[in-house]
């Protein structure tokens, strides 16, 4: 099978694999996708250059995985970038591996704003530590909870009781 | 109220009185001014839409004055889905409204937490306030509503009118107590 973005992916694949060599990891292209999986040190490189040399100027969600308890697995965690480029009309997913005994990760805030909530969101769910986030707060879950609720060790039904109110000023004085 | 027919006017220009008893005019009265705060989270204040509208038609039973302040309502329904983030504000607005106070918890979110049956949901927001009438239903058809608010309104019918201000029911209500 193959779709009209399949030329196009090809061609992103090779051009990626000239320029960043073994920090290529793996290339993943089932359901006519295609995901490259890249080192975490080569990560800022290849997104700056998706966006600016690719023109992959929408980056549309940020998503961690846990992979804790699946067959095969690089490290526990996974972090996957979805980058849509309006002009070409194209989608690749850039994918890492994390260990979970190191947590950092640079930033995509400086390239695309909307990594601004999306990395919170990555950081309150599964730890993630994006260096360089100008907010690095939670989002979704209250200001007083504790833990990443969407890591696979966390008790899924551990809700927790919060009894503060929070005003938001923080983001609503964020730079725009 | 009993009307004594003695008491009603002979002619049209004269005045009338009708006697009653004090707390029974109070409730009679709470009763059929139910000014309600609609606390909608989700789907289920829509279904409320349709039952402050004209085809089902809340004013029939005196509860179609929304208030969006609680300072101004009687009675908090709450509509949708209640997270552990929301609950804080939740009780406060509760906390705001003034006594004579009701709840009704509306659909299966408000009342149990629903499907979503997970680290982020509230298992029922009595939990947190005090609850006069569970609607189940996923939302509940208009036609609950109104059988909520009559269920309500017998319930108002038969409490000392100076039930509300007594110690708070629920063990969880405590724990927000100093908040």
């Amino acid at each position: 099978m193959t779709s009209k973005d399949t030329p196009r992916h090809d061609a992103l694949v090779a051009d990626l694999k000239a320029r960043f060599g073994a920090r290529v990891l793996d290339v993943d292209r089932s359901f006519d996708d295609c995901a490259v999986v890249v080192a975490k040190d080569a990560l800022h490189d290849v997104l700056a250059f998706l966006k600016s040399e690719r023109r992959f100027n929408f980056l549309m969600d940020i998503a961690g995985v846990d992979c804790a308890n699946l067959p095969t697995y690089r490290e526990r965690f996974e972090l996957v970038y979805v980058l849509y480029s309006s002009p070409d009309d194209l989608r690749v997913r850039v994918e890492i591996p994390v260990s979970e005994l190191d947590m950092k990760v640079p930033t995509a805030t400086d390239l695309w704003k909307s990594a601004n909530w999306a990395e919170r969101e990555a950081f309150e769910m599964f730890g993630f530590d994006f260096v360089g986030h100008p907010c690095l707060k939670r989002l979704l879950t209250h200001h007083e909870f504790v833990g990443h609720p969407l890591r696979k060790d966390y008790p899924i039904m551990g809700g927790q009781w919060c009894t503060s109110t929070s005003d938001m000023t923080e983001e609503l004085n964020e730079p725009r | 109220m009993g009307i004594d027919q003695s008491l009603l006017p002979a002619t049209k220009d004269e005045a009338g009185i009708v006697t009653t008893r004090l707390d029974e005019i109070v409730r009679w009265g709470r009763k059929n001014s139910l000014w309600p705060l609609p606390f909608g989270t989700a789907c289920c204040a829509i279904e409320f839409m349709g039952v402050v509208s004209s085809k089902f038609d809340i004013s029939r039973f005196g509860a179609e004055l929304v208030r969006f302040s609680p300072r101004q309502s009687d009675m908090i329904l709450v509509a949708g889905t209640i997270n552990y983030k929301l609950a804080p504000v939740l009780k406060r607005i509760y906390d705001q409204i003034a006594e004579p106070k009701y709840v009704i918890s509306m659909g299966a979110c408000a009342c149990s937490g629903g499907f979503y049956d997970n680290y982020a949901t509230v298992q029922g927001i009595d939990q947190i306030i005090p609850v006069d009438v569970f609607i189940p239903g996923c939302p509940p058809r208009p036609e609950a509503i109104l059988h909520a608010i009559i269920k309500l309104q017998e319930r108002i019918d038969k409490e000392p009118v100076a039930r509300r201000g007594q110690p708070r029911r629920h063990e969880v209500v405590e724990k927000f107590k100093d908040n």
